[in-house]
This record gives C-alpha cells, sequence and structure tokens, in this order.
C-alpha cells in the first residue's frame, strides 16, 4: 500500500518537473553547475576529498547519535509536561525555556570552555577513567546537541502526548492494560506519529545546528571547508561544495521521513 | 560572589559595559534582519500566491536553498559575496576597498535568511483569511493596493503573530552565528572578556541570562500584539 501510494507521488514528481518551465531552469542550473565546474578553481579537491569524506562522517555520526539521545530524553521531557506533576512540570518546562531561550552557540562554549575550565581543579575527575575522554572536544559537542535536541523536542512531544485521543487511553485501560503497556504500546506510538512531521522538520534543523560545534575544534563538514579556506584562500568553490552537500542530507532527511510517515496506517482524520 | 559581582561591574575593571554594548548590537542586528526578513518575506509570499510561474519556482528555490543549508554556510557565502560585490562596484566607480560596517553586513545576511521562513509564515497567513472577506473586498470594487491595506495585511496579521514570534527569537538567537564571522555581538563580547579573565562559567552564564531575558521579554510583547491583532475575532475558549 505504502510503496504504490510513494509510486503514485514519484511519478507525479517526475511529470511536474518535465513541464517546459522546468526543463529550463533545470537547464539553466545544469549550465551553472558546469560553469561551476569548467571556470572554478577545483585543484584542491583530490587532495583534501579523504578529509572531506571523514568530516561528512563526523558530521553523520553527530546527527544521528544526538538525535536518537536527544529524544529518549525528550519524551520524559515531554510526559513530565503534559500529565506530570508541578514538581516535575515546573522543572522540565524550564529546561526547555532555557534551551530554546539562549543560542546554541552560546551553550556549546559554556559547556565547552566552562566545564572544561572547572574539571580540572578537581583532581578526583583527573584521576578517574572518564578523563581521557573529558579531555576531548566531543563529549561536550555531543553533551550540546543532545541537551538542545531533547529542549526542542521536549516541547514537540508535550504537544504530542496531548493530542492523543482520550478514548485510545480509556480503551486501552477498559480491556485491563498495565499503564506501562499502556504507554509503550498505545500512548507513545500514537504521539510519535502525530509528531512524525515536525520531528522531520527538527531534524533537519539539527542537521544545520551541526556546523556550530566546528568552533570547539570538531573537524566535521563545515570545519573541512574553512580548512581548505584557510589553506588555500580559495572562498567559494569549497563553500558552495559545502551548501550542496549539506541541500543532499537535507533531502535524504526529507525522504526518509517521508517514506516512514507513508508506512503504517493513515492518521489523517 | 563578590568576585564575579567585580567582574560583571559596569564600569572599566568590570567587563559589565562590554557585554551590555554586545547586547545593543545584537538586538540591532536582530531587529533589523528582522525588519528586512519582512519585507522580503511579504513580497515573497506575494510572489508565491500571485506570481506567475516563474516567479512561484524562483521562490520555492530560494526558500527551500535557505531553509535546508546551515545558517552558518550562508552568513560565510553572503559575507563574503556581499563584500566582493559591494568591493567591485566600488572599484567601478574607482574607489579603493570599502570597510563594511558589522551592523550593516549582519543585517543583510541574516535579513535574506530570515526573509526565507517570513515568506512561509506569510504565505500561510495569508491563506489562512476566510475566502470569503477577499471576495467581499473584490465586490465592492476595491482596487488591489487598497484591499492589501484594509483587508488582507490587518485580517492575517493575527495567523501570522505566532510564526513571526518564532521567526523573531530566532533572529536573536541567530545573531550569535556572526560571532564566528567576528562582529562584536553579545557571544563574542563575551568570549572574549571570559578568555581574557579566564571565568568561563561567570560569564557565559551571564550571557545566557541576558538571551534569556530578551526571549522572555519579547514573549510578553508578542502576547499584547497577538491580543490585539485578533481583537474582534470570537475565542474559542469564552464560546
Amino acid at each position: 500500500m505504502g510503496t504504490a501510494r510513494a509510486a503514485v507521488a514519484s511519478q507525479l514528481m517526475i511529470r511536474a518537473m518535465l513541464i517546459p518551465r522546468r526543463l529550463i531552469m533545470l537547464g539553466l542550473f545544469a549550465a551553472f553547475v558546469v560553469w561551476c565546474v569548467v571556470t572554478m578553481d577545483w585543484s584542491w579537491l583530490p587532495r583534501y576529498a579523504p578529509l572531506a569524506l571523514s568530516g561528512l562522517w563526523v558530521t553523520i555520526w553527530l546527527l544521528v547519535v544526538t538525535i536518537i539521545l536527544g529524544f529518549t530524553l525528550a519524551v520524559p521531557l515531554g510526559l513530565a509536561q503534559a500529565i506530570g506533576p508541578w514538581y516535575l512540570a515546573a522543572p522540565a518546562r524550564a529546561f526547555c525555556t532555557v534551551i530554546r531561550g539562549t543560542p546554541l552557540l552560546l551553550q556549546i562554549w559554556l559547556l565547552y570552555y566552562g566545564l572544561g575550565s572547572l574539571f580540572p581543579q578537581f583532581p578526583w575527575i583527573r584521576e578517574s577513567e572518564l578523563w581521557p575522554y573529558l579531555r576531548q572536544a566531543w563529549p561536550y559537542a555531543v553533551l550540546s546537541l543532545t541537551l538542545s535536541y531533547a529542549g526542542y523536542e521536549g516541547e514537540v512531544m508535550r504537544g504530542a502526548f496531548a493530542s492523543v485521543q482520550k478514548g485510545q487511553i480509556e480503551a486501552a485501560r477498559a480491556f485491563g492494560m498495565p499503564p506501562r503497556k499502556i504507554f509503550f504500546r498505545i500512548w507513545l506510538p500514537q504521539a510519535i506519529r502525530s509528531a512524525l512531521p515536525t520531528l522531520g522538520g527538527e531534524t533537519i534543523l539539527q542537521l544545520k545546528a551541526t556546523p556550530l560545534v566546528a568552533t570547539i575544534t570538531i573537524v566535521e563538514l563545515y570545519a573541512v571547508a574553512g580548512r581548505v579556506r584557510q589553506d588555500t584562500f580559495i572562498i567559494y568553490e569549497p563553500l558552495l561544495l559545502l551548501a550542496a552537500g549539506y541541500l543532499v542530507i537535507a533531502g535524504v532527511i526529507t525522504l526518509g521521513f517521508r517514506w516512514i510517515e507513508g508506512r503504517g496506517p493513515n492518521m489523517s482524520r | 560572589m563578590e568576585q564575579t559581582l567585580e567582574l560583571l561591574s559596569l564600569s572599566p575593571p568590570g567587563w559589565g559595559a562590554n557585554l551590555l554594548r554586545g547586547l545593543v548590537n545584537s538586538i540591532q542586528i536582530a531587529l533589523g534582519a528582522f525588519g528586512f526578513g519582512l519585507i522580503i518575506g511579504f513580497f515573497g509570499a506575494m510572489g508565491k500566491l500571485y506570481g506567475s510561474p516563474w516567479v512561484r519556482d524562483l521562490l520555492e528555490v530560494y526558500t527551500t536553498v535557505v531553509r535546508a543549508v546551515p545558517e552558518l554556510v550562508l552568513i560565510l557565502i553572503l559575507y563574503y559575496a556581499g563584500t566582493d560585490i559591494l568591493n567591485n562596484i566600488a572599484g567601478a566607480f574607482g574607489r579603493g576597498p570599502i570597510q563594511i560596517n558589522g551592523v550593516a553586513a549582519g543585517i543583510w545576511v541574516l535579513g535574506i535568511v530570515q526573509g526565507a521562513y517570513a515568506t512561509e509564515i506569510l504565505r500561510g497567513a495569508i491563506r489562512a483569511i476566510p475566502p470569503g472577506q477577499t471576495e467581499a473586498a473584490r465586490a465592492y470594487g476595491m482596487p488591489r493596493d487598497l484591499m492589501a491595506r484594509r483587508v488582507t495585511i490587518p485580517a492575517m496579521t493575527a495567523f501570522a503573530i505566532p510564526g513571526l514570534a518564532n521567526l523573531w527569537l530566532i533572529a536573536t538567537k541567530d545573531t550569535a552565528l556572526l560571532a564566528v564571522v567576528g562582529f562584536s555581538e553579545l557571544t563574542l563580547e563575551t568570549r572574549q572578556a571570559a578568555q581574557t579573565t579566564r571565568a568561563y562559567f561567570t560569564f557565559f552564564l551571564a550571557a545566557g541570562f541576558l538571551y534569556l531575558m530578551v526571549t522572555l521579554f519579547s514573549g510578553v510583547i508578542f502576547g499584547r500584539i497577538e491580543k490585539w491583532a485578533r481583537r474582534g475575532q470570537p475565542s474559542h475558549r469564552s464560546s
């Protein structure tokens, strides 16, 4: 069912691209790409290709890990705000407000420079097993991106939990399901389903947030372009390629979410 | 504690004045970029709704690209492109390279980013206007500009305010990205203060507090504006 719908959708998309106007635009775009390839300076590309690939890997790794961790944190945050008692709801709301009210760059720097300058003052931290990791940059990058995603998604999940129809929960209770089972079988799946379109957009926002960790010495995709610029004084070529790379990743995320949304029962009422 | 207060005090040994100057710069850039973005957004929304197919497709490309590429990358591209274009123009008039004002560059760069989001918000808001209202205006023979001024814009404001409030918060937070290009707004001033005094926690927390105050204060203001824009509309709550 889902695949048939997807096939129809992709056919419609191809037909929409074949309108003469769009063909001309595609042609102009292709000409622009050719012009870029021919007239611009791409001699740096072979030398930096391995670095760019490892940067791409770091970006994707950061994105996937922080989204999974952040979402696991967002579920209790959303639940606490939706139905929790006030002593859980208030801190959860405060956390979301603070995360959403301050720039991510500031949060990253606060954790990296702030915690980074605080930790060495405690001998027991320096002697602990974790110290070799705490001296690197990536734990702070993962932590700050995770907290940021959790803060934004906690708010989204609050709405999603509240939007699940009451009758569904009541029906589950009438069947004698224990509360834990109700949550994992009925409430959470339906909440995630109704939040999926928002989550797709938020995932792209998270992708767009990853370049910020380049400022704390993590060599991901954006940092590679910065290094090319510093080494060779070539400005536009790496930036254009970088923008194209992010466009492609964002496109893949969009298609992925559309595919997930196409599966399972249609929830539109 | 005393030490912290000394670090944050406004007079020279403390860095409070630097932080406040950064805050003023940030707010200036955010206001300018938000305004510039609104202008782009208004024409963009009009183009997307009533423009020719060419205009619609081009605007679609603009909003898609800007919303999919990280702001940091766009800021760099627009910053370098803007400087190059201005210098070329200056060169054509026989002048040397121009020193570009940081605030103006920030407004130009963030405004173009904001414009893409504003286009989508305003388009949605215009489409949310009940069609009967514009039809009535047309039936009275109102010319297009008068209809935009008297019917479309007032009626869409209420629908656009929540999205625009969000966009304004994004504008204030995105000014922090300009720190990476070296504009002395709040985040960069904070970092300089923190690096000089080694009191990282104090200064980053203080800056976070300032940003949070801006956010909360804006929330109150936008709440009032929305209430004003919704005057005369039936409320779902009381019925």
